[in-house]
């Protein structure tokens, strides 16, 4: 019966995620049919993840086949989405605890602490609890220290990452309603620090004209299609036909088979985007409500895309700058001895987006510019130098795109391997929190003078 | 009533601007069924109304629902008018 409940029911991370629903649906009184219509698409949501997750392992294996023998070096294509679907198989339950009990840090944080941020981002919640299960797994930690120190990390980084940005956030939207909640925030935050430095006197990217034609890529589904079709026909191309229709087609053309590759990744992308969205329908809003019951004052830490109405120019710009400085990197990155960073028009065009809109805020023009290709820079080598501490779910052909998860995945994953001792790396690891809690405190205290001066 | 809100990737802005339309509906006395989607979901769903910004109405023209726009998801205020405005209960 123990037995039962421990591994068959807890240990299937499609259940457990399905009870914190039906107990969250419970709290909030929700009628009978809204408690098991929520309960049942949660549940749902998983097991679409899961099929996601087949039909893009596919697709993966059949482009690092394709890009060993075009450039005889291994190419990753960073795809939250696609890692974290992956990474499910074997991390589920570890990542639905973390995300749980993060979030809870996340609420008592904002209770007892000047940090009154609640994370609404879930998919970033999500992806990120992933990670953190990974590289602590990996770095010998298990059970329920696993799920402690994995929940104190996940829930201390929902109101450090939206503290940091809320200097520039303010400033961007000219008030203190919401913060910017998103974990691509250090590339946003090292943007606006840019900004502030090289832009002196350059005019806002409000005042000139830019074509809007670019405008459908924010449609996701067309802009991951695109790139992997483009991306699918070049790797295509240098792996040569003979190869690709001997090795790999079963004798279909080669330019076919990697036309329809590439729709295959995108629809895999979209299988498990379904599959989040149901996952997360339920549990968001329950969290928001719990946070408003508890919390007073507390400030909602929203998507990156909240600010993009703010400077819709900056957005444009970010997006081109920060995928031209992708580019670039695919080709620095072998000289550095990494492997290859395949850039995607997703990852670049939403935090490219967001750092142009902070670079704008900070730099005007000159800002954006500089700092969202920093931003493309920045997501082009973190996720690279994060591979090696992934584990087994680093040779997947895929990782995380976003900066947050690649400084906090390297500085996690190498403390872990470096320190030989669970509890000191334990220690080392709060001592960090802490001294961030500290440093945000006093930048707090600042902005509190100079506005009241 | 069926209403769509909608984003890029259908994740984070749609189901904040979901929980606002939701509550606003509600405040008026006004029942629907609210979902968040991507722009490709919602093009191919049933629904009577979509929200959603400026730039992704555009991938919606021709929708048999009517499309209106709010384009800061969070607030309540525009909400409110642009629920005013176009929804008739």
């Amino acid at each position: 019966m123990v037995d039962l409940l421990m591994n068959d029911v807890l240990g299937t991370p499609a259940i457990l995620v399905g009870l914190f629903a039906l107990i969250g649906l419970l709290a909030q009184r929700k009628n009978i049919a809204d408690v098991v219509s929520g309960t049942l698409k949660t549940i749902m949501g998983f097991v679409i993840l899961d099929a996601g997750a087949n039909v893009i392992v596919l697709s993966l294996g059949q482009f690092s086949n394709m890009f060993n023998e075009a450039f005889s070096v291994d190419g990753v294509i960073p795809n939250n989405e696609a890692i974290v679907a992956v990474a499910q198989q074997s991390f589920g339950t570890e990542t639905a605890m973390i995300m749980l009990f993060g979030m809870v840090v996340n609420i008592i944080l904002a209770r007892v602490t000047p940090y009154k941020y609640i994370f609404l981002t879930g998919h970033h919640t999500m992806f990120m609890a992933c990670m953190i299960g990974v590289i602590l797994t990996t770095g010998g930690i298990t059970g329920i220290t696993l799920i402690v120190v994995g929940s104190i990390i996940l829930g201390s980084l929902m109101v450090l990452s939206p503290a940091m940005l809320q200097p520039f956030t303010r400033k961007i939207t000219g008030s203190d309603d919401f913060a910017i909640g998103h974990f691509g925030s250090f590339g946003y935050f090292i943007s606006a620090l840019i900004g502030r430095f090289v832009g002196k006197n350059s005019a806002s990217t409000e005042e000139l004209k830019v074509p809007k034609s670019l405008g459908f890529l924010r449609d996701t589904s067309v802009s991951v299609s695109l790139t992997m079709v483009i991306l699918f026909f070049v790797v295509a191309l240098f792996a040569g036909p003979a190869f690709i229709e001997s090795e790999l087609s079963e004798g279909q053309h080669f330019l076919v088979f990697a036309f329809l590759q590439g729709l295959t990744f995108a629809a895999g992308v979209y299988i498990i985007l379904a599959g989040v969205r149901m996952l997360l329908g339920e549990i968001v809003p329950a969290f928001k409500g719990v946070a408003d019951k508890f919390v007073p004052h507390a400030k909602p830490a929203l998507d990156a895309p909240a600010i993009f109405p703010f400077a819709g120019n900056a957005v444009i710009i970010g997006f081109l700058f920060s995928f031209m400085a992708g580019l670039i990197s695919m080709f620095l990155l072998p000289v550095f001895g990494l492997k290859v960073i395949v850039p995607g028009l997703v990852p670049h065009f939403f935090t490219g987006a967001a750092a142009g809109v902070f670079g704008n805020a900070t730099g005007g023009r000159r800002g954006a510019i500089i700092g969202s290709m920093s931003n493309g820079l920045i997501i082009s080598f973190l996720p690279a130098l994060l591979l090696p501490v992934l584990g087994t779910i680093g040779f997947e052909g895929t990782t995380f795109g976003d900066a947050d998860f690649g400084v906090v995945g390297i500085v996690l994953g190498n403390l872990i391997n470096v320190i030989p001792s669970t509890v000191l790396f334990i220690i080392i690891t709060f001592v960090i929190l802490i001294i961030l809690y500290m440093i945000g405190w006093k930048a707090m205290k600042k902005v509190e003078k100079e506005d009241a001066a | 009533m069926k209403v769509l809100t909608v984003c890029g990737l259908g994740q984070g802005t749609s189901l904040i601007l979901k929980m606002n339309v939701e509550q606003a509906l509600a405040d008026k006395g006004i029942s629907a069924e609210v979902e968040h989607t991507d722009v490709s979901t919602a093009s191919t769903m049933e629904a009577d109304y979509i929200i959603t910004s400026n730039e992704l109405a555009e991938g919606l023209v021709g929708h048999r629902a009517k499309v209106f726009i709010v384009n800061n998801y969070f607030d309540m205020e525009e909400i409110n008018k642009a629920i005013d405005e176009n929804v008739v209960s």
